[in-house]
């Protein structure tokens, strides 16, 4: 055992808890872990530009690869300055791991300058937090933090460690062991309730399979296509299980949900038996509860006990990894063909294609993510916004594989999209990397954009420039009588901002201009943005407004297709 | 917590749940905080020691109309420090709460007070000219009972501690499961304030 410092010891465990990057920001409280990055050459740190940023680069790092992101600020405002980021990633049960700095001991409770209750700020936010008050405890709080983020359904977990803890000294005592009496995920899924699940499937005519972000976070997506496969059983995701079934699918029937597609929204609605995995039967995937597909049986399979049962009954529930629960499933299933139910749905997804774009002269924001499908053979990482961009991003770009869309669901975390981009591009620095941005979201985080160019990373930036908080000008249009209060927004010239940041820039004023400027933003090596001067009055369809059931999911009005 | 003014509850569903939780810094605040996020209305929440160390015995009570009780089981054990959770409202239990009583009186009815007490098999802690301690043990039929006797006199005081409950018979809601002694060592330190004067250092 050899005596460390504090610092030492922290950035010695988050090494072999596999940590190679932090995302982070100094402080005075933290200035003693700065001063020991040095020793620790594995460790890269990439220094953000707002806490906020540093914790959604380490969500996207953490969607896009799989592995857990850390972000670290110092004590007071760089902690809360997380608090966002950590709740996004809460909100989507994502890996990130926040280390903050905080007071020293002495002043711990006092109001000392820059002290927040960091830990009790968070509680309701993470899986789990730690006050370090000992160096010698600083091994086993990380290894216990890192366990707990990403293991069971994964997590945010909030390190603090005051500022004398880092600077004294103690033997570095490193346990491989955990035991957490309190902590024990059921993986496996239970045989009886397998067993029953299979029978309803077996008997089933109308079964539809609802994949959830579960099944990209169970690492479950092969296992999925097998039982789909064998018993002919349509599938539809949730806006964050996109990309857990291959869009070009056969069996794939898009997502569901307030911007999912129509005929999702009725094979949701209309099947006698809803196979939901790793999903939580969200409002804005299941409109109106009351009203959702009276009479369907549900198998909901979950690691998370707590979810089944929440929102909606489940006639079979099954506690466990996706990965366990669904081989043993497909055992049990029998080999099946649905021929009438998939041609009532194909009917209605040919009466109704929800992902048609019309011709027009505008540039359709939906002809923009067509095109940059087309010209990146559907193989990008695309990391979004919040907001009509999103919808359309997931609308009308194909997702291929699991990881693929990197999006804040759950929160709806505006500003999410550009540090989280970065991030995905950090874990994957071979991997073409889109952030669609909105307008109004892109300012919220923009000065990242100094990130790309510290680091060199080639993030391809894609404004959605409508002019407008656009799903804010939709709502006030259709449900508050056209009365757009502050949904416009004055902008600034984004091309300018770029290059005073050194980034290329490239403005799209037509809609000729759409595909070479992809083209151009592809070949070029480093980073480039690309501000889309969108048609600015364009909605988001199809739409099941607030409140109302999938039943009731509208289309386009005549009047704006016209346009 | 809602108590009326006389210091009795509304009866309606209740849920007596038992969850032995982690004796650590923080764990009463992660259960409470728990409980308003979600909506779970505590009627009465008592917490110690247990029979096992490093470990306490919390007794909830939830006002069953504002939460499934499956759900808040299910949400307790998210928390990392809650360990078991066991509901006892279905079964055979003795459930029990203390509470102490400070009455006005006088040497005129004092007597009548006295009485009191003594149907209720309450104690009397403590006596002065112008007021009596009662302390009474009992379910909470009996202490409200207690108390509406009492108000005529005028009560100047009264604090409950809530319901502590455990099952008849042989079963129990405890956990049998040792921590290898390294990690019960950490668990035992962790997050607590360490003793002594510390180096003064300001950022
Ligand atoms: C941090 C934050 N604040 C407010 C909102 C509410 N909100 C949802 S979408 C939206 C408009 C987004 O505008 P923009 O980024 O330009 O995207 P667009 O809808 O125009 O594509 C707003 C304000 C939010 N989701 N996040
Ligand atoms: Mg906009």
């Amino acid at each position: 055992m050899a005596r460390l410092t504090g610092a030492q010891m922290t950035l010695e465990s988050l090494q072999r808890e596999g940590v190679d990057t932090i995302f982070g920001y100094p402080g005075g409280v933290v200035l003693p872990l700065y001063d020991t990055l040095p020793q620790y050459p594995g460790i890269r740190h990439v220094l953000v530009r707002h806490e906020q940023g540093a914790a959604h680069m380490a969500d996207g790092y953490a969607r896009a690869s799989g592995r857990m992101g850390v972000c670290l600020g110092t004590s007071g405002p760089g902690a809360t300055n997380l608090v966002t980021g950590i709740c996004t990633s809460w909100m989507d049960s994502t890996p990130v791991f926040a280390l903050t700095g905080n007071v020293t001991r002495s002043l711990l409770g006092k109001d000392g300058f820059q002290e927040a209750d960091i830990t009790g700020i968070t509680h309701s936010i993470t899986k789990h937090n730690y006050l370090v008050m000992r160096p010698e405890e600083i091994p086993l709080s990380i290894r216990e933090a890192a366990h707990i983020c990403q293991t069971g359904r994964p997590g945010p977990v909030l390190v603090d460690i005051p500022k004398d803890v880092f600077q004294e000294e103690a033997e570095f005592d490193w346990t491989e062991q955990i035991n957490l009496r309190g902590y024990k995920p059921t993986t496996e899924g239970h045989a009886g309730m397998i067993r029953r699940a299979a029978e309803l499937i077996n008997q089933a005519t109308r079964p539809i399979i609802i994949a959830g972000h579960g099944v990209i976070w169970g690492d479950a997506h092969t296992e999925l296509l097998e039982l789909a496969e064998k018993a002919d059983i349509p599938v539809i995701t949730t806006f964050l299980g996109i990309g857990a079934f291959p869009e070009s699918h056969d069996l794939s029937y898009g997502w569901l949900g307030m911007h999912g597609m129509f005929y999702a929204n009725m094979a949701a609605d209309q099947a006698d038996l809803v196979i939901a995995i790793g999903m939580r039967f969200d409002d804005r995937a299941m409109g109106r509860f009351k009203d959702f597909n009276p009479g369907v049986k549900i198998i909901h399979i979950d690691i998370d006990p707590a979810e089944i049962g929440k929102n909606f009954p489940a006639a079979v529930p099954i506690v466990g990894n996706a990965k366990n629960v669904l081989p043993r499933l497909s055992d049990l299933t029998k080999e099946a063909e649905h021929q009438d139910w998939r041609s009532w749905i194909d009917q209605v997804r040919e009466e109704h294609p929800s992902l048609h774009i019309r011709e027009s002269r505008r540039m359709l924001p939906q002809y923009v993510v067509r095109t940059l499908y087309d010209e990146t053979n559907g193989d990008a990482t695309i990391v979004t916004g919040v907001g009509q961009h999103q919808m359309w991003a997931g609308q009308h770009y194909f997702y291929k594989r699991p990881r693929q869309l990197v999006t804040s669901g759950g929160l709806g975390t505006m500003g999410f999209e550009l540090p989280a981009a970065i991030g995905a591009q950090v874990a994957l620095p071979d991997a073409e990397t889109w952030a669609i941005c909105g307008d109004g979201g892109f300012q919220m985080t923009l000065q990242e954009m100094a990130v790309l160019v510290d680091e060199n990373l080639p993030v391809k930036i894609a404004i959605f420039n409508n002019g407008y908080l656009g799903m804010i000008r939709q709502w006030q249009h259709l449900f508050y009588d056209r009365n757009l209060v502050d949904a416009a927004m004055t902008q600034p010239d984004f091309c300018k901002l770029a290059d005073a940041y050194g980034i290329r820039a490239i403005r799209v004023e037509t809609k000729a201009e759409v595909a070479p400027a992809i083209q151009e933003a592809r070949a070029h090596k480093g980073p480039i943005l690309l501000d889309f001067q969108i048609d600015q009055e364009e909605n988001v369809w199809p739409m099941v407004p607030a409140g109302a059931a999938l039943s009731e999911t509208i289309e386009a009005p005549a009047e704006e297709l016209a346009r | 917590m809602n108590p009326s003014a006389n210091g009795s509850r509304a009866r309606h569903a209740q849920h007596t749940v038992v969850a032995i939780v982690e004796d650590k810094p923080g764990v009463l605040m992660r259960v409470a905080s728990l409980f308003r996020r979600r909506g779970f209305n505590i009627e009465s929440l008592t917490v110690g020691y247990s029979e096992a160390p490093g470990l306490s015995r919390m007794t909830i009570v939830v006002d069953g109309a504002s939460a499934p009780v499956e759900q808040v089981e299910k949400q307790l054990y998210k928390l990392i420090d809650v360990v078991k959770v066991t509901d006892l409202s279905n079964e055979d239990m003795v459930a029990r709460e203390l509470a102490m009583l400070k009455v006005r009186c006088n040497n005129v009815n004092r007597h009548e007070l006295l009485d009191i007490a003594n149907v209720f098999r309450a104690d009397v802690v403590d006596i002065a000219t112008n007021s009596i301690i009662l302390q009474v043990v009992g379910d909470e039929d009996k202490i409200d009972g207690l108390v509406k006797m009492c108000e005529p006199y005028g009560i100047r005081e009264l604090s409950r501690t809530g319901r502590i409950a455990m099952v008849r018979g042989a079963k129990t809601t405890t956990v049998h499961e040792p921590e290898p002694e390294k990690i019960a060592k950490f668990h035992a330190t962790q997050g607590r304030r360490v003793e002594g004067e510390l180096p003064f250092s300001s950022d």
